[in-house]
């Protein structure tokens, strides 16, 4: 690849206040390879977008459940955080079991504010946001 | 809590891959000039594995190069540095012995979690484990300086923060560890550890006895990836494309970038030994790059659906078999010319 090559299709990294950079090897004139900053690729960041697309494609089911009244809005946000139950469960130290009977809106509503805020420090997002789709 | 501002004359260099990136910065702090692609080159870190049994988003990973930690241990140890560990059950200790490191001016590596890094970017986001990055200091609020190869600027982050990533959980947890340097290392022989590390890395390509691993890896993809439209139907297969493509390029995991920084490192090799049959190996593995990227594009024209017709499953294998042809005449003369 030479210099003038590298892409710099900055769709993600491109974007204000964002510090991170691909850098690419990449070869000047002379053949000699230096490194070279790049703000992304268009197949990378479709790769990358397609695969968000997909996780809150899946999690659409979760959040018409909470909507509906059907299921707590906690699945919603376990899967848009990318997490599964097991992974939930050890970060919070719930058991799988609980973390289940947990995605159910009755037992949800039932939940002690330490509990609530122990998922939320989880995902890393505010009480409210847990409480909400 | 006192807490003194601590900045460590470290120089952050951005880089392409954060261990290769930590180790080049931390070796340069210590007096040892290695540029990434060297020590990328002296870590044999160029490597192919299909993992069928390793399962992320409930799909098979692909790794371009060798295992997390795998580069850095191999090229500290054949550069004789001596590396010292520490992993913590109680954070508190791992937050400790981090501030008391720092405090004694030692830039300290650690292995964390991306997921709830900061600075990345949301799109950049998902569960892996084996990041590194350098504290090198502590400003006047308690927050640490780190030096992350994948950003242009050293970063500020937040000690509840900082715990968060390097406690963070799922495959692979780092719990809490981290490395430093124990003794200023001597400055090495370069030219015998390049041939050692090349010999390396064609071995790790060539010659393990998996058909999952190295250029039979890449084969075994291809042959996979034929059947993923049949055996799974459409979705799922171009899920699973997606993921393939997505780990060739990832931050870290890099498929194509890899080659060309190999390629950077035979060209640096070939300097430093005088042996110019290297240059053409380089220029044989940018070949090896461009097809890369190649087979990436197409990948990506076929999720996408853009305009023109898409290559079949079939015809990205095809893609998929040339690179291995590639790659195997790379390393079968790279054998050749090291001969060990």
């Amino acid at each position: 690849m030479k210099i003038e090559d590298v892409p710099q299709d900055g769709q993600i990294l491109g974007k204000d206040g964002i510090s991170v950079r691909d850098v690419c090897y990449a070869q000047d004139e002379s053949g000699n390879y230096t490194q070279v900053f790049s703000v992304g690729w268009q197949p990378k960041n479709e790769a990358l977008m397609q695969a968000w697309d997909l996780v809150l494609e899946e999690a659409e089911e979760a959040r018409q459940a909470a909507l509906s009244g059907k299921e707590s809005p906690l699945r919603y946000h376990m899967m848009k955080c990318l997490l599964d139950v097991p992974m939930l469960s050890s970060y919070t130290g719930q058991s799988k079991k609980q973390i289940r009977k947990h995605f159910q809106s009755e037992a949800f509503l039932k939940l002690s504010p330490d509990i609530l805020e122990i998922y939320a420090k989880a995902m890393k997002i505010t009480v409210a946001e847990l409480c909400s789709v | 809590m006192d807490r003194k501002e601590i900045t460590i004359p470290f120089v952050h260099k951005p880089a392409a891959h954060c261990e290769t990136g930590v180790a080049s910065n931390m070796l340069q702090f210590y007096g040892i000039p290695l540029s990434e692609a060297m020590v990328f080159g002296l870590g044999s870190g160029l490597f192919f594995a299909h993992l069928t049994f390793i399962r992320m988003h409930g799909m098979a990973v692909t790794s371009f190069r060798p295992l997390p930690g795998r580069i850095f241990n191999r090229a500290t140890k054949l550069l004789g540095v001596k590396l010292h560990r520490a992993k913590f059950r109680d954070p508190d200790k791992a937050m400790d012995t981090l501030d008391a490191l720092i405090e004694q001016g030692i830039p300290t590596g650690m292995l964390v979690g991306v997921f709830y890094l900061p600075y990345f970017p949301q799109e950049y986001r998902f569960h892996f484990n084996a990041h590194n990055i350098t504290c090198i200091g502590r400003n006047a609020e308690g927050k640490y300086l780190i030096s992350d190869p994948v950003s242009t600027r050293i970063e500020t982050i937040s000690r509840e923060e900082l715990l968060k990533v390097r406690y963070a959980l799922g495959t692979y947890p780092p719990k809490g560890r981290m490395y430093w340097i124990a003794q200023q290392p001597e400055k090495p022989g370069l030219a015998l550890l390049i041939r050692k590390a090349i010999h390396r890395n064609c071995r790790d390509m060539l010659d393990i006895p998996a058909p999952i691993v190295g250029v039979k890896g890449i084969r075994f993809l291809a042959r996979r990836m034929k059947k993923w439209p049949k055996r799974m139907g459409e979705k799922k297969a171009i899920a699973n494309l997606v993921q393939v493509i997505r780990m060739l390029e990832e931050i870290g995991t890099g498929g194509a970038g890899f080659r060309y920084m190999y390629a950077a490192f035979l060209q640096e090799a070939a300097t430093v030994t005088g042996e110019s049959r290297l240059n053409e190996c380089s220029a044989a593995m940018t070949e090896a790059g461009d097809m890369w990227r190649h087979f990436a594009v197409e990948g990506a024209r076929l999720f996408k659906k853009r305009a023109g017709v898409p290559l079949s499953f079939d015809e990205l294998s095809q893609l998929l078999l040339n690179i291995a042809d590639k790659e195997e005449t790379v390393f079968r003369t790279l054998k050749k010319i090291i001969n060990i």
